[in-house]
């Protein structure tokens, strides 16, 4: 009997080995052909290609492997700021499909039921082809609150101008450290003694006390520098000064914060309704007021159920952000297996690279998210 | 006669405050509603600032009043209950009111009024509205792409074809319903791919490939009269043998030259595009995908270790990566790893590509199936003496897929609308079509109209494939 478990298992090796076998022989004689040599020794070599937009310092004499950081950081950019928008716009579509109020209902189910049924590829076009150029030139803009300038050549914020921003960082991390050590320095007094403490607003108070006091005590200054129209040349202008979010950035975080957005309303509206009535009854017989069942009873039972595949959907995000290259934002995939392949001509070198970074995101982002989602699960003893 | 108390309407001056209350909110639907249509500005004798908030105000206190419980009337009851709740829901509802009537006359006049119907070129199009002459003048290319003008009625007779073909199971007897499975994952798809490539690419009647496909045909047309007791052996077989003797017995080089008349002119696949090749690759990678991940799902909770760690590894590789990598590797990395004479047509890689990605997807859902089922399920087939195959085929497949339609739907439509992205092997489909289009010197500018039009096509498409699988889902609900 050992036998007709071994057979399938050897056939299924053999054939992925001698597919595998099969693939590395040909490359190999093809890479012989065209004289390239396997290799990463590329990546320290100078890329000589310029990047539109990017976090880190970098121009054409920088090496490849800088290259590829630069799109690295751009992918996570836009993925978190889709993520952070869309965990947003999710939550609150996903209570207002919840609502009792039928138009409120209504407006919900059909922004969910619009923009989960058109690819995102068209969305994003749509978004930067059509609807972002009819923005109006820079000479033309009218400022919203007199800072903000919003144009066709991209959303100009003023930025603030730092010293000694790391003592500024520091005070912020150690406002949330010591938010942590409240928070569990409270549980165990409720704990032990059934005493509640305001967590909230101490979190609050710590969190705006301890910035205050670095910028009196650790000589931190901020000021604020308003972007102004410049004139390059006859008919050109621009915005100088402040932070210029290319409308590249604008029409992708958009694009993908409000299609993902959908699919994490539908989660967050089986969570709510996966919650049974009675736990709200229950809850609200012992005496817990409103804000407590929500807080207490309601959302811990929810966020069970609501968190797994709104992880998914963080994962699709990032990975749909190399969607990226068709509006030429300078992402992982357009710098690295664009314009980088293209130059050195190394497919599998490149491609490999890529698709290992977006498996490590991908794989890093589940992880954490299981280790959360286990910290929360209900422990049955 | 009561008091009258406006901050705390109840039902004893119930018509009191209802006509003041409808007529406060009629009032406040009025002033926006000539606003916004006829530009007439009823509250402009006030200060800006008042006369901008005076609808919302007006229609606030109008549904304050109207907000009365235990009334009797009836609508007014329906009223309060669904907008009405209480203070907040009250403007949240004027709100969406308010922006409704805003948003309707400039939306009107874009799409209908100010837009231009006739007209074959883009003078034609002066208003302001949208400029849908150039949808029609471009329509053969978003639905054909660069396919030649003379030859598009293939394509349509193709379509038409294989909608009659699939839809024969609506009509299948009692008799036949029990092949229609085999019909569905063997014939079909065999019968398409031959529509698709003598009618819409127009290829030669004899070609590497069609020994295998005769060879499958007969086959299986034999195979109808074999016992059950040798089926799977005679399919491991014989489709085989006749392939071979096909190829190397049957080999008259008068009959391959005779095949490789064409019918048709040969139209490349670099030529195909618009509307009609998304439905070609949706179609073909739906076909391919599920029996794949079907495989693979099964193959990851099997009990070999070897088959087992390969599944995990094979579904979560694809899961992991986007599928514009797998594109991208579809066209540039995967021809190094073929030998020099071997070339892959551009848009076979490219449903490969896609299959096995979304396959790794259909896998993980089938497999939510599985592990739903009770283990009792496993143990009655175990019991009645079932073998691996059996078990599955006859008992734990039929109620795990049943469970799963709409997961599989909801894969199928996020193929759908992956399709686009087909543009990064330089296969434009009706976005890339769009944005080829949209480049044109003679017609710059309507990028808009584009894009809307693509937007309803899609909109249409997926709409109704999720509103089929849920009545799917509603058809094969059984209690369990």
């Amino acid at each position: 009997m050992n036998f007709k478990k071994i057979l399938p298992q050897l056939l299924t090796l053999v054939v992925v080995i001698l597919v595998f076998v099969f693939f590395s022989y040909n490359a190999q004689v093809n890479m012989e052909n065209r004289g390239i040599t396997f290799g990463y020794g590329f990546l320290s070599q100078e890329s000589s290609f310029d990047v539109q937009f990017s976090l880190i310092e970098y121009d054409g004499s920088h090496s490849y492997f800088r290259a590829y950081l630069v799109g690295l950081l751009n992918t996570i950019l836009v993925s978190v700021i889709g993520i952070v928008f869309a965990t947003i716009i999710g939550v609150i579509v996903g209570i207002a499909r919840l609502s009792s109020n039928y138009l409120i209902e209504r407006t919900a189910a059909i922004y969910v039921e619009f923009f989960r049924n058109i690819p995102l590829l068209l969305q994003i076009f749509f978004w930067y082809f059509a609807a972002l150029r009819a923005l109006p030139l820079p000479e033309k803009a009218e400022p919203i609150f007199g800072v903000f300038f919003l144009t066709i050549k991209g959303f100009f914020v003023p930025a603030f101008v730092w010293n000694n921003l790391d003592i500024f960082i520091y005070s912020v991390i150690a406002a949330i450290i010591a938010i942590v050590f409240v928070r569990l320095y409270a549980k165990k007094k409720q704990e032990n003694q059934g005493i509640q403490t305001p967590v909230l607003s101490i979190s609050i108070g710590l969190l705006i006390i301890l910035p205050l006091l670095s910028f009196f005590l650790g000589g931190v200054d901020a000021s604020v520098e308003i972007p102004v129209i410049e004139q390059l040349s006859k008919t050109s202008f621009t915005f100088k000064g402040g932070l210029k979010l290319p409308p590249e950035l604008i029409s992708l975080a958009l694009a993908l914060s409000l299609y993902t957005a959908t699919f994490i309303a539908e989660c967050v509206r089986a969570g709510v309704q996966g919650v049974s009535k009675g736990q709200k009854e229950a809850a609200a017989s012992i005496g817990l007021t409103p804000n407590q069942v929500l807080k207490l009873v309601v959302m811990p039972q929810a966020l069970r159920i609501i968190i797994p595949p709104t992880t998914n959907q963080y994962l699709n995000l990032t990975k749909n952000s190399s969607l990226a290259a068709a509006i030429a934002y300078p992402d992982l995939v357009l710098v690295f297996a664009g314009t980088a392949l293209m130059q050195t001509g190394r497919a599998i070198e490149i491609v490999s690279i890529t698709m290992l970074t977006y498996l490590t995101l991908s794989i890093t982002i589940s992880i954490f998210m299981n280790w959360y989602n286990k910290k929360i699960a209900i422990k049955e003893k | 006669m009561n008091k009258l108390n406006f901050l705390s309407p109840d039902k004893n001056n119930l018509y009191a405050y209802l006509y003041s209350g409808i007529g406060l909110f009629s009032l406040s639907i009025l002033i926006v509603f000539l606003n916004s249509f006829f530009s007439l500005d009823l509250t402009s004798f006030l200060p800006g600032t008042i006369s901008y908030f005076l609808p919302l105000i007006l229609g606030f206190m109008g549904l304050h009043l109207i907000r009365i419980e235990y009334s009797g009337v009836k609508f007014l009851e329906v009223i309060n209950k669904n907008i009405n709740t209480n203070k907040f829901n009250a403007l949240l509802s004027l709100l969406i009111i308010f922006a409704v009537i805003k948003s309707l006359p400039p939306l009107l006049s874009w799409f209908i009024i100010d837009a231009n119907f006739a007209g074959d070129s883009k003078d034609a199009c002066s208003g302001s509205g949208a400029c849908w002459a150039y949808i029609k003048t471009w329509f053969n290319r978003f639905m054909y792409g660069m396919y030649p003008n003379a030859e598009q009625w293939r394509i349509n007779l193709s379509f038409i074809a294989l909608a009659f073909l699939g839809g024969v199971g609506f009509f299948a007897t009692e008799k036949f319903k029990k092949y229609l499975t085999l019909y569905y994952v063997v014939v079909y798809p065999i019968i398409a791919f031959l529509f698709i490539f003598f009618f819409i690419s127009g290829g030669p009647i004899f070609f590497d490939f069609s020994y295998g496909i005769i060879a499958a045909v007969i086959s299986i047309i034999i195979g109808f009269f074999i016992p059950s007791k040798f089926k799977m052996y005679y399919f491991l077989i014989i489709p085989i043998t006749i392939y071979i003797l096909l190829k190397y017995v049957f080999f008259y080089e008068e009959l391959i030259e005779l095949g490789k008349i064409q019918a048709f002119e040969w139209v490349e696949t670099g030529a195909w595009g618009g509307l009609s090749l998304t439905f070609i690759v949706s179609f073909f990678c739906l076909i391919f995908c599920f029996p794949v991940g079907l495989f693979l799902s099964l193959g990851r909770r099997s009990d070999l270790p070897i088959i087992k760690y390969i599944s995990i590894g094979f579904i979560e590789f694809w899961r992991g990566v986007p599928l514009i990598t797998v594109l991208f590797m579809s066209s540039v990395m995967f021809p190094m790893f073929l030998p020099e004479d071997m070339f892959i047509d551009k848009l076979v890689r490219v449903i490969i590509a896609i299959s096995l990605f979304e396959a790794a997807y259909v896998a993980e859902v089938i497999r939510g199936g599985l592990q739903a089922l009770p283990r009792g399920q496993y143990d009655a087939a175990k019991s009645l003496g079932m073998g691996y195959w059996k078990m599955h085929i006859f008992v734990i497949l039929p109620q795990a897929l049943k469970l799963v339609i709409p997961g599989i739907a909801n894969t199928f439509l996020a193929l759908v609308k992956d399709t686009p992205l087909i543009f990064v092997v330089g296969l434009l489909e009706i976005v890339g079509m769009l944005n080829l289009a949209k480049t044109n010197p003679e017609w710059l500018g309507f990028a808009m109209e584009g894009y809307v039009f693509a937007s309803i096509v899609f909109f249409i498409i997926c709409y109704a494939m999720s509103k089929y699988s849920y009545n799917l889902e509603q058809k094969y609900k059984t209690e369990r």
